[in-house]
């Protein structure tokens, strides 16, 4: 990747809604080389999309997010991508990750409340082929994601005004 | 009962507080404002530097340095001023490590300064260099520099600035607040002007890391004939993001040193213990995160100043610090009008110009210290503010 599209990207990951001249602007380039740099890192599937970052319990009092641990047996040459796919149909996930170590697959959900996850564990991914245990982890608080801080105002220590 | 009137000598009463702690006071009345007012890094200090402090804590560390600061840190200080302005000073005699640059500016200016004598204060500048030359019994002499001038300081305003009391020249260089900085062949001019005198330089380059395009920052003392006749203030707040730490250091000419080494030594003993082992981790084992900051702060700087440049608010384009210093004129305001207004009808704060010198009035001092998303927020609020005056 070259030098320009490397800073996008950088860019890109802290903040999506920049504008085109904005981001110009910072990198001391023209609109054009922004708008021909996002266009190719879109083609190129490294952008693959753009959206916000929730705080989930501030958007829905009631809303879930569970983290799920699922033990496997991989199939014969198609190891886990078969499963992988079955699972990322379900417009409840929100990621499905392959992990090395003692658990196979990850899966984040969000629900809108404790028992439809937990309803959507036991009904839709336990009784699927192959899972050979689940094992689920509900989330109690946010702190940071994508390298967002949850509740920020408190952070910023320094004096509001000085010299 | 104790009159006070009587106790505390006039010349310290008359010191006007800064026009700067005038706005926090307002600013902290009003609830939840957005803030583009601090004079320091949004960047936490490097890992390194902070493990060193907990690791010589641990150590139990806790005793006095020598006076002039730790002998390594000097060392480290000489190495860094050789590569970095090229200008070679001895650690032992040459250099001391200071309560910030802060420190450093106090001791140059009474070590030099007695009832008479005149300092010349380009500005808009800093805030403490005047009140600390009127401590010191001297007489400030502001030279106006301005926008026309990219808020340089020109050879003939500081010729005809100086009279047989001129004593120093404060060269604020990169400028807080206008973000201005003097290039080499500027600084040749200035040097022309002082060579032959007996007028010393005290060149504050605390943000000397922060110049943006072009080449890297040039110090006066490096050019010939200038060292004799400087004394280099710098530190670690900026740089390095340690405010908090309070370390800062001169070097200069050895006769000069002496005589602020003993009112340093009579003030504060010798600078904190902990903060120079972090220091000496920063200068050596930093440099990686000082890029790091160093890029987002021109990322930042473009964009603040097309903001407003866009927004109709004209801003010249600043070069170093972390500041930029747009032009309100055309609102018909005052600054300190326009600093309040803002703040009351968007609840964004950022200072008026006239807080640095009457040569700052019609400006303001908007700072790049915030994250990009703080940043862009205030600019949105900012636009706002001039479209409704517009109507
Ligand atoms: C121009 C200038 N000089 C000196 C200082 C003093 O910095 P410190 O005492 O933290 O080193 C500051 C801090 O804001 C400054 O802006």
């Amino acid at each position: 990747m070259n030098n320009v599209n490397k800073k996008l990207l950088d860019l890109l990951k802290q903040n999506a809604r920049l504008s085109n001249a904005e981001l110009a602007a910072m990198l001391g380039i023209s609109e054009q080389e922004v708008t021909a740099g996002i266009k190719q890192l879109e083609q190129e599937g490294i952008i693959i999309g753009y959206a916000a970052i929730v705080n989930e319990e501030k958007a829905d009092d009631n809303a879930v997010t569970a983290i799920i641990e699922l033990k496997v047996t991989p199939f014969k040459d198609r190891g886990f991508d078969d499963l992988a796919h079955t699972i990322m149909q379900y417009d409840e996930v929100d990621t499905v990750f392959l992990l090395s170590g003692a658990n196979d697959l990850s899966i984040t959900i969000t629900g809108t409340s404790l028992r439809k996850v937990a309803l959507f564990v036991s009904e839709r991914l336990a009784v699927l082929d192959g899972v050979l245990s689940t094992t689920t982890h509900f989330v109690l608080r946010r702190y940071k994601e994508k390298s967002h801080v949850f509740n920020e105002e408190h952070s910023d220590e320094r004096s509001l005004v000085s010299p | 009962m104790i009159d006070y009137e009587k106790v505390i000598p006039q010349k310290i009463r008359d010191i006007q507080p800064s026009g700067i702690r005038k706005f926090f006071d307002i600013a902290q009345q009003v609830e939840g404002v957005i803030s583009l007012s601090v004079g320091e890094p949004d960047f936490k200090t490097p890992w390194a530097a902070r493990k060193e402090a907990i690791n010589v804590l641990e150590k139990g560390r806790t005793a006095y340095t020598a006076n002039a600061g730790l002998i390594q840190l000097r060392k480290e200080i000489s190495l860094y001023l050789k590569n970095f302005i090229r200008t070679e000073y001895d650690p032992e005699g040459e250099i001391i490590v200071t309560v910030g640059g802060s420190e450093a500016l106090d001791l140059a200016m009474r070590a030099l300064v007695q009832p008479g004598d005149e300092v010349l204060v380009p500005e808009p500048s800093f805030v403490c260099y005047s009140p600390i030359v009127t401590v010191c019994g001297g007489t400030p002499v502001p030279i106006v520099m301005t926008e026309e001038d990219k808020f340089k300081l020109r050879a003939d305003s500081l010729k005809a600035a100086i009279t047989p009391r001129t004593k120093a020249l404060i060269l604020p260089f990169p400028n807080n607040p206008t973000g201005s900085i003097m290039r080499r062949e500027e600084l040749e001019k200035i040097a022309e002007v002082l060579r032959g005198t007996d007028i010393m330089v005290i060149s504050d380059e605390i943000y000397s890391e922060m110049t943006y395009g072009g080449e890297k920052h040039v110090s006066i003392a490096s050019l010939e004939g200038m060292q004799e006749r400087t004394i280099v203030v710098n530190g670690f707040s900026k740089t390095y993001a340690m405010t908090g730490w309070r370390l800062g250091y001169c070097a200069g000419p050895r006769p000069v040193i002496k005589q602020m080494l003993k009112l340093h030594q009579y003030c504060i003993m010798s600078s904190p213990t902990v903060s120079q082992y972090a220091a000496i981790t920063a200068l050596t084992k930093c440099r990686e995160d000082v890029d790091r900051m160093l890029e987002e702060y021109d990322m930042r700087r473009r964009l603040v100043v097309k903001g407003f440049n866009d927004m109709g608010l004209t801003c010249f384009e600043p070069e170093g610090a972390f500041y930029v210093f747009p032009c309100i004129k055309s609102t018909g305001m005052k600054s300190s009008e326009f600093c309040e207004k803002l703040i009351y009808s968007k609840k964004v704060a950022v200072v008026p110009g006239s807080a640095f010198g009457e040569s700052g009035e019609g400006y303001v001092r908007v700072s790049y210290a915030y994250s990009v998303h703080h940043i862009t927020t205030a600019l949105e609020r900012i636009r706002e503010f001039v479209e409704e005056l517009k109507k």
